[in-house]
């Protein structure tokens, strides 16, 4: 009977170990383990044993039930783990091929440009102002110091629609109007982004719509130092730390003294290349200190209040920043163009 | 302006000082030099040679055989192809080894058997444009004067070791019109001297007076005239020195008298206008204005209409000259003039620009008298050119002049405190830096205390208030040394408007949504403007437009959109969504501005999903581009204020198309392009949208509250409904949600049946409907009791029953 039990044990347990499959592991549980299996059978022969043999042999019988069950057990883990990893194996999938494309447009250039120069400003307490596009000739003109008659104010160079009235040639009557509104009181500062309009055929450097981006502040002690200190920080967060700033005398009919500001060429460091005309700089903006006459005629006593005012174009500004050689490319709306704007800087 | 570097030293000592470092000084101090031109560059070997013998090529027509001298041991032998070359002649000549402007180097050569030694060269093979070369030179070799030395530097001889600064004038500093006003200017900036030029005339015993009497009519016009008298020139070309500056300036050379003129004109600032004294026909000058229709013919042979806007000088009858603007051909100076009478006046700058404008006659002189010359230096600009004419056109000088005087002469006088100058510039400057500025620049200054005052020379017009003494203060001080600081001061809070902040939310939104902003021009052509305008107006015309496609102010954005589409799908890009948001233009009448307001507009094209490898392919339709909508209202929390309303408009799908109102008012559109649009701009099926954004943005988003969320479970009930075809699943909606509040929530189109299993008319819409109470557990019973009340309430009103 022991004998039989050893034998019983060690077949079974091949057999385990033969097995391949959950499902033929379960038949070998059921026929060896099983209340009609063969360890059952000798068991139920028992009877026939002594009194001091029978708790021997029931000891026995349950060690091989055990054994038989523990490596049942395992075989059948086994046999899981591999299941699991013939199935993972089995799906998988090739992850180089491209994601499910998120469709995603983004800012025109232009936009991404003035909204920079809007959050800059708006950082160092700037709000941003806002006037129409078709503008009256005394805010366009008179009320920036460019009486009529003045030769700036040629018919030729501007969009009129009758005599008094025509297509702003810059944003500065934003400022003429903003002034208007404070009704001669300070503290005030904008910067006022739009469209713009001039009489000029469109080619690679000249559009008859473009965009500026003025700016300016008005109070009781504003000096040129400021404007200047302005100026400088606008220049190197825009272009970057690394960039020259130079400021150089000019003149505009409302401001007095003007200003220009050239910034060192990317290009060339400054050593001289065909982007800066051999000079090493890049003119960026114009600016000045409001001219009296500018802060009489909207009401501000010049005696007290100064203020200083500048601007610039976005054009030019991301024809600089991106190395875009022609401006009518703003205009055309190609998707390739556009979407070379994506990235966030 | 052109500044020759050498012709300056006559005014001003530049020792030391190089013409680069020159140029960057001026543009710190104020006048930008856009460049620095060195003439001579590239060019070397270059010498004077004397042709000794010339004689036809044996073996081709067109060229020369020339023996020239050119100072060496022996003379060579030059093959010529110019049609002047000749024999006796002193010349420049490449030499063998010399280089020529474009890197062209001369070698000894054999042309058609014949060898040659060098070249005789031209004005332009040495650099200079065609257009300032004498006219007797233009179409062959250049001549020197016979007493030029063999073997010489003919460059130097030109004039051409020499730099140009071509300087960038802004309008207020046309007293660096002239070689004075920039010695002036330079003199400042180095702290040096002006040496004025010689006028000194002999004495005459004969008066100008007695040959002319001026009479000025318009006086406005022409407060000063004056005219003097040059007898006895002998008209020929002018001193080799005076030809090369005036082409280093860029004027070209004629004869000693008008190129003494221009050459004034280039010193002095001043233009003045040389008349052949006996062609007048009179001895009366007479400045009158035109009258209307009055014919005249300038010196560049075109008979010319005035007008009344336009001054003349006349003989006392007939012009002689359009005032400040170009003389005439019947009193012009030839070879046989003798006697000049040479003007110097003073005109109205505006009277000049006119003319000048009307008969498209911008000139050197022209320009400086609209931009208004020195008044003090007119009549010295005018001694001067007498003494060249008798120094170099072997003239005789006639004693005074014939003048007319109205001209009042009151230089700007302006005091400035030390305490402002340092307050507009932020500055610490001490007054005797400020004292030492206006010195330098030869203005008139005194100082009492703390305050300056300062005469500004006529010849800068440009300074008249305090703020102008800044500038001049700031600039040669140096925009460099101002310190740099930022504004102080009470404190201003940097923000957006609640406009432009929600005007970006939106831009970011549609470009989440996978939308390229665009960017139009808001001139269009008169067909265009009009096209899916929301509001018709008369579109606002342009009083002079440069072209048709660009004169009229936009109605509307979609037109230019739907080009952006357009222009893009003809490249390859035929998947495309873009949008702009920007003004469009609504007449207010012709005296009043029109009302600007901004609108968004939208066109998607083409696939809108399309996962290649998936073989997912799904093209754009309107619930795509509604969807974007809907999400955008929600975004701005208006969704419940909005309805889409099936709609008609022009150019748009007749069914596939909706009106978009905001609190029941129309506010724009939403559709398909329609099919015969898309035909005539060979697009794919396009839906668009366009709408005010100015009322969207405008309409107020209400404050966020929470609402808990519900902690007992809905109970959701589908139906299945069978309604007629043209009832809009947005009324049965409504009917819905009416009959089966409060206890219903929400309900859903989960199906659209209009197939042909469907009687005749009818379609199956299916909705999910979903009842929940905040507070307790719905019974099926209470549910049931008011889903009957929606199913009667959609029978009633709409005639749609569950399908059976």
């Amino acid at each position: 009977m022991q004998e039989r039990l050893k034998e019983l044990q060690a077949e079974a347990i091949q057999k385990v170990e033969q097995s391949a499959s959950l499902k033929e592991l379960n038949d070998i549980r059921v026929a060896y383990l099983g209340k009609k299996g063969p360890i059952t059978e000798v068991l139920r022969g028992m009877g026939k044993l002594s009194a001091e043999e029978r708790p021997v042999m029931g000891a026995l019988a349950n060690e091989v039930r055990e054994a038989i069950a523990v490596k049942i057990e395992a075989k059948q883990a086994d046999l899981e783990e591999a299941a699991v990893q013939a199935k993972l194996a089995s799906e998988t999938i090739d992850v180089t091929l491209p994601g499910r494309p998120v469709k995603v447009g983004n800012h025109h250039p232009l936009t991404k440009i003035i909204e920079e120069i809007e959050d800059l400003f708006i950082g160092m307490g700037y709000e941003v102002a806002e006037g129409p596009e078709v503008e009256q000739d005394y805010y366009n003109f008179e009320a920036l110091n460019l009486p009529k008659g003045h030769p700036a104010r040629d018919m030729q160079d501007s969009f009129y629609i009758t005599e008094e009235i025509l297509l702003r040639t810059h944003t500065s009557p934003v400022q003429a109007r903003t002034m208007e509104k404070h009704e001669g009181k300070g503290p005030i500062k904008i910067i006022c982004p739009g469209k713009v309009y001039r009489r000029d055929n469109d080619d690679a450097t000249h559009s008859h719509q473009f965009m500026q981006i003025e700016g300016l502040v008005v109070g009781e002690n504003i000096r040129m130092s400021d404007l200047k200190g302005t100026l400088e920080v606008f220049a190197k967060k825009m272009f970057g730390e690394d960039r020259e700033i130079r400021l150089r005398p000019s003149f505009f009919p409302f401001t007095e003294p003007s200003v220009e500001m050239d910034i060192s060429c990317k290009m060339c460091g400054g050593h001289g290349c065909n982007v800066c005309k051999q000079t090493g700089w890049i003119e960026i903006l114009g600016a000045g200190m409001v001219h009296p006459n500018v802060l009489e005629m909207a009401g501000y006593d010049s005696k007290k209040y100064n203020g200083f005012a500048f601007g610039m174009g976005p054009e030019r500004i991301a024809m600089l920043k991106y190395g875009i050689d022609d401006i009518r490319h703003f205009y055309t709306n190609d998707v390739r163009f556009l979407k070379q704007f994506a990235v966030e800087e | 302006m052109f500044v020759s570097y050498k012709w300056l030293q006559d005014y001003i000592d530049l020792t030391g000082v190089s013409a680069s470092e020159l140029a960057e000084k001026i543009t710190k101090s104020g006048i930008e030099v856009e460049g620095v031109e060195i003439l001579n560059e590239g060019i070397k070997g270059v010498v004077v040679g004397h042709v000794l013998e010339r004689e036809q090529h044996p073996n081709a027509d067109k060229l020369n055989k020339c023996l020239v001298d050119i100072g060496a041991e022996e003379p060579v032998q030059i093959i010529c192809g110019a049609p002047n070359v000749d024999k006796g002649q002193k010349v420049a000549v490449a030499t063998v080894g010399a280089k020529l402007p474009g890197n062209f180097k001369i070698k000894k050569a054999k042309l058609r058997g014949e060898e040659s030694n060098g070249m005789i060269c031209s004005l332009q093979e040495l650099g200079m444009e065609g257009k300032i070369v004498p006219k007797e030179y233009v179409e062959g070799i250049f001549v020197f004067p016979a007493d030029a030395e063999v073997g010489t530097n003919a460059l130097a001889l030109l004039n051409r070791d020499d730099e140009v600064l071509e300087l960038g004038l802004t309008p207020n500093r046309s007293d660096c019109l002239s070689m004075l006003g920039v010695a002036y200017e330079v003199a400042a900036i180095l702290g040096r001297e002006v040496k004025l030029p010689e006028t000194s005339l002999e004495p005459s015993n004969e008066k100008a007076s007695d040959y002319v009497k001026v009479v000025v009519e318009a006086r406005e016009d022409n407060p000063l005239y004056v005219a003097k008298i040059i007898k006895n020139v002998k008209i020929a070309p002018s001193p080799l020195w005076m030809q090369t500056r005036l082409m280093s300036a860029g004027i070209r050379p004629h004869n000693n008298v008008v190129d003494i003129t221009n050459y004034i004109l280039l010193e002095y600032g001043q233009p003045l206008h040389a008349f052949d004294y006996d062609r007048l026909g009179s001895k009366e000058i007479l400045v009158r204005r035109a009258q209307d229709g009055e014919k005249f013919t300038t010196l560049d042979d075109v008979e010319r209409t005035l007008t009344s806007d336009h001054l003349v000088i006349t003989n006392g009858t007939e012009p002689v000259a359009l005032a400040g603007v170009m003389g005439g051909a019947n009193s012009e100076v030839t070879e046989d003039t003798t006697t000049v009478l040479l003007e110097a006046a003073y005109f109205n700058g505006q009277t000049v620009r006119k003319a000048s404008k009307d008969h498209g006659l911008r000139s050197e002189a022209s320009a400086r008298f609209e931009k208004g010359v020195d008044p003090n230096r007119v009549r010295i600009a005018g001694e001067r050119a007498a003494y060249l004419m008798a120094k170099y056109a072997g003239g005789k000088v006639l004693e005074g002049a014939a003048e007319v005087d109205t001209l009042t002469v009151e230089p700007a006088v302006v005091s400035i405190t030390l305490e402002k100058i340092n307050r507009v510039l932020g500055t610490e400057l001490e007054m005797s830096q400020v004292k030492e500025i206006f010195d330098r620049l030869q203005f008139e200054a005194s100082v009492d205390g703390n305050t300056i005052t300062v005469t500004a020379p006529t010849r800068r017009g440009d300074i008249r208030i305090e703020e102008d003494l800044v500038e001049e203060v700031a600039r040669l001080f140096g925009y460099d040394n101002i310190p740099m600081t930022l504004p102080v001061g009470s404190s201003t809070p940097g923000k957006l408007s609640a406009y432009q902040k929600k005007r970006r939310i939106v831009r970011q939104y549609l470009e989440g949504a996978g939308l390229y902003q665009a960017v139009t021009y808001s001139l269009t052509s008169e067909d265009k403007a009009a096209q899916y305008a929301l509001e018709k107006r008369e579109a606002i015309r342009l009083a002079m437009p440069m072209s048709e496609d660009r004169s009229v102010l936009r109605l509307s954005i979609l037109p230019q959109l739907l080009e952006v589409v357009k222009y893009n799908s003809a490249r390859q890009n035929d998947s495309l969504a873009v949008y702009e948001t920007g003004n469009v233009f609504l007449a207010n009448g012709a005296d009043a501005l029109p009302d600007e307001k901004e609108h968004m507009a939208a066109a998607i094209t083409g696939l809108w999903t399309n996962h290649s490898w998936q073989g997912e392919k799904k093209p754009v339709d309107f619930f795509v581009l509604k969807g974007i909508l809907e999400g955008l209202f929600a975004k701005l929390g208006i969704t419940e204020k909005v309805d889409y309303v099936q709609a008609q408009v022009d150019g748009l799908h007749p069914g596939r198309t909706a009106e978009i109102k905001l609190n029941g008012s129309v506010i724009g559109f939403i559709g398909q392009v329609h099919p015969s649009v898309q035909k005539d701009l060979d697009l794919k099926d396009t839906y668009v949208f366009e709408l005010s954004l100015k009322a969207i943005l405008e309409e107020e988003t209400e404050d966020l509250h929470y609402v808990a969320i519900p902690r007992f479970p809905s109970i959701t009930r589908d139906i299945a409904l069978v309604a007629n075809k043209e009832t809009v699943s947005g009324a049965l909606k409504n009917i819905i949600l009416e009959a089966g509040a409060p206890l219903l929530k929400e309900a859903q189109v989960f199906d659209l049946y209009e197939g042909d299993k469907m009687e005749e008319g009818k379609k199956s819409i299916a909705f999910s409907l979903k009842y929940a109470d905040p507070e307790r557990t719905l019974t099926d019973e209470e549910v049931t009791k008011v889903h009957e009340k929606v199913l009667s309430a959609l029978e009633e009103k709409s005639g749609a029953v569950l399908r059976g």
